[in-house]
């Protein structure tokens, strides 16, 4: 991508080159912590999963893996949208810029839709955890217990998932805001694109992970 | 060591009092002679070189070249002493997991904030553990609430005490006397309270206590008792697995998957049933969770046990 | 060295052209909205100084309480929340940030020849993050107390405790993103930021230990916050995660927690050694042995500390095989510090030694470190872990590092860096007197814990059998010795402030391209962007061109 040597740095860098590759490494090191962050709950549903194997999958046949693969495809296309955003940023249109930034948007917010529609129907079933969770099975190795325990993780899961992905369609929101007043710098929607990549992978483990146990 | 002094009497170190402690106590003063070599060479060092090269109006420091040998030197050796460290205290961790044979079980439950001990033979205790000299002794240990600790000084062992699972630890005392008994993992308010004494008797002096025991019901019958009352009798021997001989053996399961019946194996059968399924039968056995607190489960175990079948070879005791 | 190609970055007579970083504004908003990461440093030594000395009350009034065996001071409620929030505040909010928020922000970017931090916005979020973290905390303190340690086991601290748990796992998961924020920082500015000619031998050893520890900060905290969640989410949901009783295993919670809190130890001591490895060669006028070897072992702590958390549950529950594992990895992470002990060691070799304040504290470290270590060996050795963990042996092993070893390396790093911070010196009489009383007081408050250890003092306990009170005293008598010792600096660093002599550039005659600027230094640290052209710790030269004179 040609500098714009045009672009001020901020006050700490000697040169736009030194800042954009600042920070194009900070969004990557923060993305590390964020895969971390994500680790620590795969390690407790991994363990939960080995230790009940046949819960688990009595638990995730209840969730819907029609609505989890549209949810896929949407969260892949909008990766799709935004990776064409950047593109866009980097051949100058603006307008295709907000474009499909726009697009963005609005994909991630019929996923979280999606979502919200699947966490009513847990809810209609009486699978959400705590006091108000009904499940009864007379499967061998299938305890109500265990079964809760994959609710738990599921929503924990997906939840934290979905709560990053409200901070990435607010920071898009955000971008789309400030690029009326001026232009947005490359590096700025790389940066957003990356975030948003990386929600997008951690959907993808997730999906398997939860929705497909047992399923061959 | 010297002989045991009465509690209450300064000392600067604890106690011998379990054939473990001596293999502990060795591997300790081999560490306490490297633990002294190291910082006195390096404390004797640094007050040499301070005093050898401190600076004066004609000192010229001298930089000389840093030869990778001797960084490959302090290296290598260092780590050598490790490993020997490391083999020895990783076959005494090996020893503490597994105990003799012959060892006998003792039975405790923790909880905030005491100790509760059963005595196969039936004798119970609180905060109080009598055991006899000259004799393995392993206890099998749960906690009613959240995580304690059994913890000996003077036998040098210790293991956690978990809710939900049984976790066990062993020891021969051999020196009579009494030695404080704590709980070592922080376990809220009295925690400090949760301490205790062990009695360490000679055996026929351990005998003799256990045959004061109040109701002369061994941990089995009172088993048996509850066996029957709970209904186990019913199905078990027909439309459930027999438990003749099936302390210590190895259970098919449905799935394919084999399992040692210990004692682990039968809590978890009682409390959690559906859990792993006898290969042949089905899932009509109820759970007992909230029905059976964690004394009679264990002299369920204990009846259970004590059930041979009388053509199968004597089972080893493994942790 | 070629000697045709030396320009040493020497000193010259300054006309400041413009202000210190201490005088640029002197507004509240100028210091509260700050981005100059020199001020960031010393708005987060304010408060680590604050937090310190909250922490180090509660150790005072509970060791008070240990002067008897029936523990005559407190109820043992009380206790507990004493020994609980004098480890969640001394660890979270004072050893964790100490060097690197306080020497970590000041010292980057000057040593690397940058004018400030990559993000001094974040730099500046990060220290709210950490005051507002501090805020709950102490809310959950004040409020009530928090008993369950600091090392909050389940399902104690989800299912049974009636303290504010929550509230104290949201002090510390907030103040997490401090620490995060702030590796992150570092890790982009050495990466991207350093002056021409700067190449990665020639960093100095402290920006090595400052890298290292960002990426243990940035690896591993997040797994603690992440684990702290869980306790909160298990507290209010009542939904088996870790507590057995509704299905969970608590001994997961012992490996969310360690993962994290095992490298947290390095977090705390990397930053000590790298202040060592800049002391030393100053007070010796001799290049580090073994540089190179010295910055490669700080590497291999960071990653080699990431695999050894089981030996905190030898005795959990955990099975045997991993057990021997951990054990064996644990001596692994030892020998690299043994490295950099005997470098530090032979850096002293026929050098030129003088034993100012920051060099005793260098020393100090040096013997403590060695000796705390060593008994890390008796922790690692499974067969001597059984019968000394949860007791006083651990206690007493672990402070002789953090105090022995991190305090002191904090300590000597705010005596040799003073003169460039604030432009004044210190009294170099109270400063040695200082470092002397907590030496002494330090061995006497943790040297009979390692003998009640051993003897099978468990830790954490209000009341003990009678016959350890003679070495509980010895303890006691200790602390308040160090307690002493801790406060003097307090005093005659807050009179140099008003009264202290004036410091030039280069009051150590030291290396480094923090000594070529002012003491204090502008803000914007370089007028020009400095080249490197030499080695670092290029002492002999300075000694040569200096033909041995003295300050």
């Amino acid at each position: 991508m040609p500098a714009d040597y045009t672009e001020i740095p901020e006050a700490a860098f000697e040169n736009i080159e030194q800042q954009r590759d600042a920070s194009k490494l900070g969004m990557w090191v923060f993305l590390c912590t964020e895969v971390m962050f994500f680790g620590g709950l795969f390690l407790a549903y991994c363990e939960y999963r080995h230790l009940h194997p046949d819960s688990f999958a009595a638990a995730s046949s209840h969730l819907s893996w029609m609505l989890g693969s549209v949810n896929t495809v949407v969260l892949l296309a909008s990766s799709l949208t935004v990776a064409l955003a950047v593109r866009a940023a980097s051949l100058r249109s603006a307008g295709t810029v907000n474009l499909f930034l726009v697009a963005t948007v609005l994909l991630g917010i019929a996923f979280l839709s999606i979502k919200g529609f699947e966490y009513y129907t847990d809810y209609r079933e009486g699978l959400i955890p705590g006091s108000s969770f009904t499940y009864s099975s007379s499967q061998p190795g299938v305890q109500a217990r265990e079964v809760e325990m994959f609710f738990m993780l599921y929503f924990i899961m997906t939840g934290v998932h979905a709560f990053h992905m409200i901070i990435g369609i607010t920071a898009f929101i955000v971008l789309i805001a400030m690029s009326r007043q001026r232009a947005l710098s490359l590096q700025t929607i790389e940066n957003a694109g990356l975030y948003w990549h990386f929600v997008d992978v951690i959907w993808i483990f997730l999906f398997p992970l939860l929705y497909l146990v047992g399923h061959h | 060591m010297e002989p045991h002094l009465a509690a209450g009497q300064f000392q600067l170190f604890p106690d011998q009092a379990s054939t473990f402690a001596a293999h502990v106590d060795a591997l300790f003063f081999f560490l306490l002679a490297i633990t002294a070599f190291f910082s006195i060479l390096i404390a004797g060092l640094i007050i040499y070189f301070s005093i050898r090269y401190r600076r004066s109006a004609s000192s010229v420091p001298h930089t000389h070249g840093e030869p990778a040998w001797l960084e490959l030197t302090w290296t290598i050796i260092p780590f050598c002493i490790t490993m020997v460290i490391f083999v020895w205290g990783a076959r005494l961790f090996a020893l503490a997991f597994h105990p003799p044979a012959d060892a006998m079980n003792i039975y405790v439950v923790g909880k905030q904030w005491m100790w509760k001990v059963q005595h196969p033979q039936g004798r119970r205790e609180i905060n109080d553990l009598h055991v006899p000299s000259g004799r393995a002794v392993r206890l099998i240990m749960t906690s009613q609430d959240v995580i304690h600790d059994f913890y000996i000084p003077a036998f040098r062992v210790k293991q956690d005490v978990l809710p939900g699972r049984y976790t066990s630890e062993w020891f021969e005392p051999t020196q009579p006397g009494e030695y404080h008994l704590f709980c070592a993992q922080y376990c809220g308010t009295s925690h400090a309270d949760m301490i205790g004494t062990v009695f360490v008797l000679e055996p026929s002096k351990y005998a003799a206590w256990l045959a004061e025991s109040s109701t002369g019901k061994s941990m089995g019958d009172t088993g048996e008792t509850l066996y029957r009352q709970f209904g186990c009798n019913a199905c078990h021997g027909t439309r459930a697995p027999t438990l003749a001989g099936l302390f210590r053996s190895t259970v098919k399961l449905e799935n394919g998957q084999t399992v040692l019946a210990d004692e682990s194996y039968l809590r978890e059968s009682i409390l959690a049933p559906r859990a792993k399924i006898v290969s042949g039968y089905s899932t009509i056995m109820p759970t007992y969770k909230g029905q059976i607190n964690e004394e009679q489960l264990s002299q369920i175990i204990e009846y259970i046990k004590s059930l041979r079948d009388f053509r199968a070879p004597e089972p080893e005791n493994k942790p | 060295m070629n000697a045709s190609t030396q320009t040493l970055p020497v000193a010259v007579v300054f006309q400041r052209a413009s202000p210190s970083y201490l005088n640029d504004g002197y507004s509240v908003r100028s210091w509260l909205l700050t981005r100059d990461h020199k001020r960031i440093a010393i708005l987060y030594m304010i408060s680590i100084t604050l937090f310190f000395f909250i922490g180090g009350a509660a150790a005072v009034l509970f060791r008070v309480h240990l002067l008897t065996p029936s523990g005559a001071l407190f109820q043992p409620e009380t206790y507990n929340k004493l020994f609980t929030i004098h480890g969640v505040v001394m660890v979270f909010f004072f050893l964790i940030p100490s060097i690197p928020a306080v020497m970590g922000n000041f010292l980057v970017p000057l040593m690397i020849g940058a004018k400030d931090l990559a993000f001094p916005r974040l730099n500046l979020a990060s220290w709210y993050v950490l005051m507002a973290g501090g805020a709950f905390t102490v809310y959950a303190a004040i409020a009530g107390g928090i008993d369950t340690g600091w090392t909050f086991y389940t399902p104690y601290s989800t299912m049974f405790s009636n303290t504010n748990v929550i509230a104290a796992a949201a002090g510390v998961f907030i103040t997490g993103f401090s620490s995060i924020l702030t590796g992150l920082n570092f890790i982009v500015t050495i990466h991207r930021m350093r002056a021409p000619g700067l190449t990665w031998f020639r960093l100095p050893l402290f920006i090595w230990a400052m890298y290292a520890t960002s990426v243990i900060m940035v690896l591993g905290t997040p797994v603690l916050a992440m684990t702290l969640s869980l306790v909160g989410i298990e507290r209010i949901f009542r939904v088996g995660i870790f507590d057995p009783a509704l299905g969970g295993d608590p001994l997961l919670f012992q490996h969310l927690f360690w993962f994290y809190s095992h490298p947290a130890v390095y977090i705390m001591i990397l930053p000590s050694m790298g202040v060592v490895s800049e002391i030393i060669p100053c007070f010796a006028r001799k290049r580090p042995f073994g540089y190179k070897f010295i910055a490669m072992a700080s590497v291999a702590i960071a990653m080699l500390g990431f695999l050894v958390w089981g030996h905190h549950m030898f005795v959990s529950g955990q099975s045997m095989y991993g057990g021997i594992v951990f054990s064996f990895l644990s001596f692994f992470v030892a020998i690299p510090s043994a490295v950099k002990v005997f470098n530090w060691t032979a850096t002293l070799h026929k050098g030129s030694i003088s034993l100012q304040t920051p060099m005793l504290y260098a020393l100090g470290f040096i013997g403590l470190f060695t000796f705390g270590g060593l008994t890390g060996l008796f922790l690692a050795c499974l067969g001597v872990n059984i019968h000394v963990t949860g007791t006083y042996f651990i206690v007493a092993h672990f402070h002789y590092i953090m105090v022995g070893g991190a305090v002191m390396g904090y300590l000597g790093a705010i005596h040799f860096w003073w003169p460039k911070m604030t432009g004044r010196t210190y009294s170099e009489f109270w400063g040695r007197i200082s470092a002397a009383i907590i030496f002494i007081g330090f061995n006497l408050t943790f040297f009979p814990q390692f003998i009640l250890g051993y003897l099978g003092m468990p830790r954490r306990y209000y009341a003990y059998p009678a016959e350890f009170q003679v070495l509980n005293v010895m303890s006691t008598a200790g602390a308040s010795i160090l307690g002493i010792g801790f406060v003097l600096p307090l005093i005659y660093f807050l009179w140099s402030l008003k009264y202290g002599k004036r410091a030039g550039p280069n009051y150590w005659n030291a290396t480094g391209l923090e000594w070529t600027t002012a003491s204090p230094p502008e803000t914007e640290n370089f007028d020009v962007t400095p080249e490197v052209v030499t080695e670092p710790y290029a002492y002999e030269l300075k000694e040569a061109i200096d033909a041995g004179g003295l300050h």
